[in-house]
């Protein structure tokens, strides 16, 4: 969910973006990192544990924790919280430790 | 192999002001951000800083991180900032290892800065790992930056500075801060900050802690406990608190791994949040050359950082031979800045963790 109304935060309604969520579409916004516009749709697990499959969701935001891991356009581990949403981006869940294509 | 006079590994407040220094002198500096902004932390500051004019006081937080940009840009002749830049690794001779774009790139230089900063602490309870459980900077990044709500209800655990700024920042997006908790008998922030809390009704509970969280694919509440002055749990004092999120504010510690991995005479000193560089009173660890600012030279205020931050690039023109009367000076004066930042209560642990590197200083 967006903050829409905030005492100091100038939050203009920027411009939609859409980009696939295993597959499916989904909306975020232009400046969002991957992770946020997410969490902004729902999506709060955002990768399992390797050994155990835990569910990890978003933690430190500043590339550090590893809970964001996901598969970018077919690239593995891409850190999603530090990554830059761009238009027409494929984002899946990723299990284990990813595999390179 | 790219040469250049100083390299800063870091863009937060104490790498844009070493920055300043430098370039300001015709100094030419890369500076490597890994980041795709400039500001470090500082750019999810939404509340007005302490201290006095000279550190902005009273200003925004990211209004000070766009200020310290914008004074930079009279120099970009002489000023290369990689963003989306990450420092691999510091090695012999002042060579550094960079990856920007899937490239590798090595440098050379003649100074190096390393201003990397501070991460989170985290806590150990049963289920600490459950989403909906963030550090208290993810919360700031997720509303200050992006505008999206952690959660509906939250609990705050922590009461230092970070964490009651951040509690009062989640009521003024709209979120419900169901209490703030602290395992020390007292509240570790300001006064001030603590009060605004109270006025609008959070309870802040001391001598207390998280015991566990509940929840299984998404957090639905914590379970307190209460501690006893020797620290140990009570039980029977158990309560659970719904929520859908939990915010950990417990602390930083410095980003020391680049000063490690390159062999810097390092210490473990508590009061300075974890691994810091045996550096000298010019800042410089104990490889010739490489010099450090900020959160990684132990955990301060923003506004510490930026006034060592200057220092520090005015400790490198000097290393580089630059001498007058000028810059002997600026550095009395950000050395009286700083001891200012320093005193009083607030001060304490940072005056004991200096004294601790000068002990140190004595061994090695």
């Amino acid at each position: 969910m967006r903050i829409k109304e905030h005492p100091i935060l100038e939050l203009i309604d920027k411009e939609k973006i859409h980009f696939f969520y295993n597959g499916e579409v989904m909306y975020g916004q232009v400046g969002d990192s991957i992770a946020a516009a997410l969490h902004a749709s729902g999506i709060k697990v955002l990768s399992k544990s390797i050994h155990l499959e835990r569910p990890r969701g978003f933690y430190c935001a500043i590339g550090n924790c590893s809970s964001c891991h996901m598969t970018v356009d077919g690239i593995p581990n891409v850190k999603t919280c530090i990554t830059e949403l761009l238009p027409g981006m494929r984002v899946e869940f990723q299990s284990g430790k990813g595999v390179l294509r | 192999m790219i040469h250049t006079d100083v390299i800063i590994v870091g863009g937060g407040p104490a790498g844009l002001c070493a920055a300043y220094s430098l370039v300001k002198q015709g100094v030419s500096v890369t500076l490597f951000e890994r980041n795709s902004k400039l500001g470090g932390q500082l750019v999810k500051q939404t509340h007005k800083f302490f201290g006095s004019e000279k550190q902005y006081a009273k200003t925004r937080g990211f209004d000070i991180a766009a200020k310290l940009i914008k004074d930079l840009e009279p120099y970009s002749a002489f000023l290369t900032i990689e963003k989306n830049a990450t420092v691999l690794g510091i090695y012999p001779d002042k060579v550094v290892t960079v990856m920007k774009n899937e490239a590798y790139f090595k440098y050379q230089c003649k100074a190096i800065i390393v201003s990397t900063g501070a991460m989170e602490k985290v806590l150990a309870f049963e289920q600490n790992d459950l989403p909906g459980i963030y550090g208290a900077g993810a919360v700031q990044t997720l509303m200050n930056v992006y505008g999206v709500y952690p959660g509906q209800s939250i609990v705050m655990v922590g009461s230092g500075n970070i964490g009651l700024i951040v509690s009062y920042q989640l009521l003024q997006a709209g979120v419900e801060v169901k209490a703030v908790i602290e395992a020390a008998s007292s509240i570790g922030g300001y006064k001030v900050h603590a009060s605004k809390l109270r006025r609008l009704g959070v309870p802040i509970l001391t001598n207390t802690t998280i015991k566990k969280a509940h929840g299984v694919d998404f957090l639905t509440g914590v379970e307190t406990i209460q501690l006893d002055e020797s620290w140990k749990t009570i039980p029977g004092t158990e309560k659970t608190i719904q929520c859908d999120a939990c915010c950990i504010s417990v602390g930083l510690a410095p980003m020391h791994q680049l000063l490690s991995m390159a062999g810097v005479h390092m210490k473990y000193i508590p009061e300075f949040g974890g691994i810091v560089p045996i550096a000298s009173d010019t800042h410089e660890t104990s490889y010739d050359g490489l010099f450090v600012a900020g959160d990684v030279y132990g955990i301060e205020e923003a506004s510490s950082a930026i006034v060592e931050g200057y220092l520090s690039g005015l400790y490198v023109s000097n290393k580089l031979g630059m001498k007058s009367e000028e810059i002997n000076s600026q550095i009395a004066d950000f050395h009286q800045q700083l001891e200012y930042l320093r005193s009083g209560p607030f001060g304490k642990k940072t005056r004991q963790g200096l004294e601790k590197i000068k002990e140190a200083r004595n061994v090695t």
